[in-house]
């Protein structure tokens, strides 16, 4: 089980955080700022696993964000890299050629996709076509509503 | 009223915000804002509202006074102000805090509307943030769910069934029967979601285990699946670089480990399948190596056939040569798991381990570092350890204390010779001297006083050591006790299996006297070196003059301890120059036991086997009864024989001061009876003569079948110090007594401090009789 998955800049600043684990705020804080100082503390060409406390961390670094996940002593770290992987992929589909400023802006939206993808610390989708079609569901199901509140009734 | 700011106008003016202040305050009108708009009640905004919020809670800044708009966003019955509401409890409310259970309402309703999408909210949010009663609350509309609704509910509804059992573990058996017709679902997603809610009920309750395997027959099932995903054509939809659906794939592994872990039947019925996966999954990429892993790791854990295993080992150590650094260090991981069982298998690939010591990645270098030292063995030793030896040198400083650490304790386990061993441990302090234990030096101490045909080669190597470099507190530490012991075997210039060299004398006192006035050296290496020095004023034989002044120097150092040492060393000097008295105290140490009640850090007091002690009781009732100032002669012993006086320090006859001698007979009932039953007693300190202020106490120490060490305390509670206070004993024939070196001879007043001395008393002949000492003391008082 995954107990959370953090996205962050090369300046440490928080991008997405998704907690799996009831923590209390000050908490998640700490952990917050210990994973970032790990993380960027590591040198280009080391691998992507580390040890903190009991879990194993599991990062990767696409362009300008660090994607972070903690893992239960019994999680494999290989497939871990590979939800990662397409967590991107997914975020990359939607927002086309995706880049730091649209999670930036649009963070919700890529809160939205995460939930199709991950819940309870697990995968719940295997397929990507699944998901996107899901979301792509969701969001018109928003829109008509929007459309329909704001036009005037008749 | 301002009009609100979109939510991404309001990024944009954070994010231009060009100091910590400024942004700061464009928060707080922003906060300001929002909290007005909740006030408003409905009007559309409030959605973009809760946006903003939980940007800002996302920059740290506090956002509690959002938690009651999430309760009433998720009420409402837009689908957008839903999602966000929802999205808003995920990140703010957990389940400490009152207002989550306002939503358990909410929740429930959602879980039965009519559009899915709302129903997943719903699910999505009680498996993230659903506390215990919340998930009881709604555990039977989840069941609900599992069975009725279509693929898209039904694998959100089975995580959060295993959400639940993982809050509420009771609910479990609700869950047991929906999970077993899961596993028979065609959709990817549910039957992922159906694997990982078996396994949890699995992992949770050994019964319920016991039920999957046999009565569910799970295995075969979960087998079938596999083997369609692994033979399986090109399916677009599940593909990841040429493995189809590696997650479904990676937790049917898992299951099966779970399912087959010591148990034959449920082992064989994976055999096959595992020897299909091991064999045809292709490992160039990521997604095949994940498959191939978890394989292994299943392979290892049941009761698979050995040619299974050899083959998961040999997957291992292809892992090992493998360009990615990830897997290199996956393989170690897990090398690391299997060494103790399979440890053969693991040798084999010793050498690719020992070349990942040299890797740059530190995670690497670690894992490498921990399986060499699993993998040392006596066949290897040495090949081992010089790599380990050259890893020590450029390691980085975070595996410095461990790679010492596990050198020791390879070297001794498996050392083939005594030089070896000592060498070993030289290098290691010479590399790497600040980052071991402290028990090293004792350890080293106590080894190089065993290895009796080493000493002459030991000091040499130590003082070559020493003049190079003293910045190394434990090597010098070391160096200077060996040169204090054995520098008369230093001077002798020659050593069989060392190039001679000339050493002086005077270049071991230069050395030593670098080594005290250095600002390198911690107090206690000053103490090695001042002791050493003292040591050698009766192993050599010119430069005793130059010993003296050194040591009457520091009679006035500042560190007290040392300041001590040196007036007690003046004192041996002046007072009691005798070569006889200053070697015997000097004399060379005995060979150390190891683990003796002295040796370790702990209290010495320890478990004592003796029987019980008797009061002493006075051979010649009427000689105690003299306390008067003269200098009594020893006395009447058993059997009248003569036994021989042990060196121990003389007292000097002069006449002059008032010296009073007692005589003390002394005897402790201390039966040294061999056969006897060791029995754990703990023998309280006796005392044994109490007169005049001075009071002298027996505590035993230690017995074993043929000898007794126990220790003399003497004290004074007078006004005024006792000096040149000496102990002597004999002992009946049989028995052979050892005093060794008192630790001091002056008893300071008040009973501020003691004076304590060791007395071994060895009984080779094994005869049981009642030990009779005598004790004389001679003391000077004011």
């Amino acid at each position: 089980m995954m107990h959370f998955l953090l996205l962050f800049s090369r300046q440490g600043k928080l991008r997405l955080q998704k907690w799996f684990l009831p923590l209390p705020e000050r908490e998640r804080k700490k952990i917050v700022k210990d994973m970032t100082t790990m993380v960027l503390a590591r040198k280009p060409r080391t691998c992507n696993f580390l040890h903190w406390k009991d879990l194993k961390i599991v990062y990767k670094r696409y362009a300008s964000l660090y994607f972070c996940c903690a893992l239960e002593n019994q999680d494999n770290e290989l497939l871990a890299l590979e939800i990662l992987h397409r967590y991107v992929e997914l975020l990359d589909k939607y927002f086309g050629n995706v880049c730091e400023l649209d999670i930036i802006f649009n963070f919700e939206k890529a809160y939205f996709i995460l939930d199709e993808l991950l819940m309870g610390g697990e995968i719940q989708e295997t397929s990507k076509l699944s998901i996107v079609k899901s979301i792509e569901a969701s969001d018109m199901l928003q829109e008509t509503m929007e459309e329909y509140i704001s036009k005037p009734a008749f | 009223m301002t009009p609100s700011v979109r939510l991404q106008e309001m990024i944009r003016v954070i994010r231009s915000a060009r100091t910590q202040g400024e942004e700061r305050g464009i928060i707080q009108r922003e906060c300001a804002d929002i909290r007005s708009q909740f006030r408003q009640g409905d009007n559309g905004e409030r959605s973009h509202s809760l946006a903003k919020l939980l940007y800002v809670h996302m920059l740290g800044y506090p956002a509690h006074f959002g938690q009651m708009e999430c309760v009433r966003l998720i009420a409402s019955p837009r689908y957008s102000e839903k999602r966000i509401g929802y999205l808003g409890a995920m990140m703010l409310l957990d389940e400490k805090q009152d207002a989550s259970l306002l939503i358990t309402n909410s929740i429930k309703n959602d879980l039965s509307h009519s559009s899915q999408y709302v129903q997943s909210l719903a699910l999505c949010t009680l498996a993230c943030m659903g506390s215990a009663e919340m998930c009881r609350d709604l555990a039977p509309e989840i069941e609900r769910l599992l069975r009725a609704s279509h693929s898209y509910i039904k694998k959100k509804a089975t995580l959060c069934a295993v959400h639940i059992i993982r809050k509420v573990p009771e609910l479990a058996e609700l869950f047991t029967p929906s999970a077993r017709t899961l596993l028979s679902e065609k959709n990817h997603g549910v039957l992922h979601g159906a694997v990982v809610l078996i396994t949890e009920l699995c992992e949770r309750n050994p019964d319920t285990l016991v039920q999957f395997r046999k009565v569910i027959q799970a295995v075969p099932e979960l087998v079938q699946i596999m083997k369609g995903l692994v033979t399986s054509s090109y399916s677009p939809e599940h593909n990841v670089a040429g493995i189809s659906d590696p997650f479904l794939q990676v937790r049917i592994l898992r299951l099966l480990r779970i399912l087959g872990h010591n148990n034959d039947t449920a082992s064989d019925a994976m055999n096959d399948l595992l020897a299909q996966v091991a064999t045809n999954t292709d490992s160039s990429k990521t997604a095949g190596s994940a498959v191939l892993y978890e394989t292994v790791l299943t392979i290892m854990d049941i009761n698979s056939e050995s040619g299974l295993r050899v083959l998961a080992v040999n997957i291992l150590g292809r892992f090992l040569l493998n360009n990615d650094r990830n897997i290199r260090y996956i393989s170690m991981t897990s090398l690391q798991k299997i060494v103790q069982t399979d440890h053969n298998a693991v040798q084999r690939h010793r050498g690719t381990i020992v070349d990942c010591l040299k890797d740059q990645d530190t995670s690497v270098k670690r894992r490498a570092l921990e399986l060499s030292l699993a993998l040392v063995s006596a066949v290897n030793i040495r090949s081992m350890m010089k790599e380990l030896l050259i890893f020590l040198s450029v390691c980085p400083p975070e595996l410095r204390s461990q790679t010492a650490s596990g050198i020791f304790n390879a070297a001794e386990r498996y050392s083939p010779s005594k030089r070896w061993h000592i060498d070993t441990i030289l290098h290691v302090l010479t590399t790497a001297g600040g980052d071991v234990r402290d028990e090293t030096v004792p350890n080293l101490i106590q080894l190089i006083t065993t290895a009796s045909e080493l000493h002459c080669y030991t000091v040499h190597k130590l003082y070559r050591a020493l003049i190079k470099d003293i910045a190394q507190q434990s090597l010098v530490q070391v160096a200077c006790w060996c040169i204090g012991e054995y520098g008369d075997l230093l001077l002798k210039g020659e050593c069989e299996e060392i190039e001679p060299v000339q050493v002086t004398e005077d270049d071991i006192l230069d050395a030593l006297e670098t080594v005290l006035q250095s600002h390198m050296s911690s107090p206690a290496t000053r103490g090695f070196a001042l002791t050493a020095t003292m040591k050698l004023s009766t192993r050599i034989t010119d430069n005793v003059d130059r010993i003296r002044s050194i040591v009457s120097i520091y009679g006035s150092c500042i560190d007290l301890e040392l300041q001590q040492r040196a007036v007690e060393y003046n004192a041996l000097f002046k007072k009691y120059d005798h070569m006889r008295y200053r070697s015997a105290v000097l004399e060379r140490m005995p060979v150390m036991d190891k683990n003796s009640p002295g040796h370790t850090n702990g209290d010495t007091s320890g478990e004592i086997k003796e029987p019980d002690t008797s009061k002493p009781k006075p051979v010649e009732a009427g000689l105690l009864s003299e306390p008067a100032s003269q200098v009594c002669d020893l006395l009447d012993l058993l059997g009248g024989t003569d036994t021989p006086l042990q060196p121990s320090p003389a007292p000097t006859s002069t006449p002059t001061t008032t010296s009073s001698a007692d005589l003390l007979n002394l005897l402790g009932g201390l039966e040294i009876t061999p056969g006897e039953k060791f029995k754990d007693i703990y023998i309280p300190t006796v005392s044994v003569y109490e007169k005049n202020g001075l009071s002298l106490k027996i505590q035993c120490d230690k017995q074993t079948e043929t000898e007794v060490t126990v220790t003399l305390i003497a004290s004074n509670s007078t006004q005024n110090d006792i000096t040149n206070f000496t102990l002597q004993a004999a002992v009946p024939k049989s028995v052979q007594l050892q005093m060794k070196a008192p630790s001091g001879n002056v008893i300071p007043a008040h009973g501020l401090g003691q004076v304590t001395q060791t007395v071994l008393l060895n009984n080779p002949n094994k005869a049981s009789l009642p030990c009779f000492r005598f004790v004389q003391l001679s003391f000077l008082l004011n």
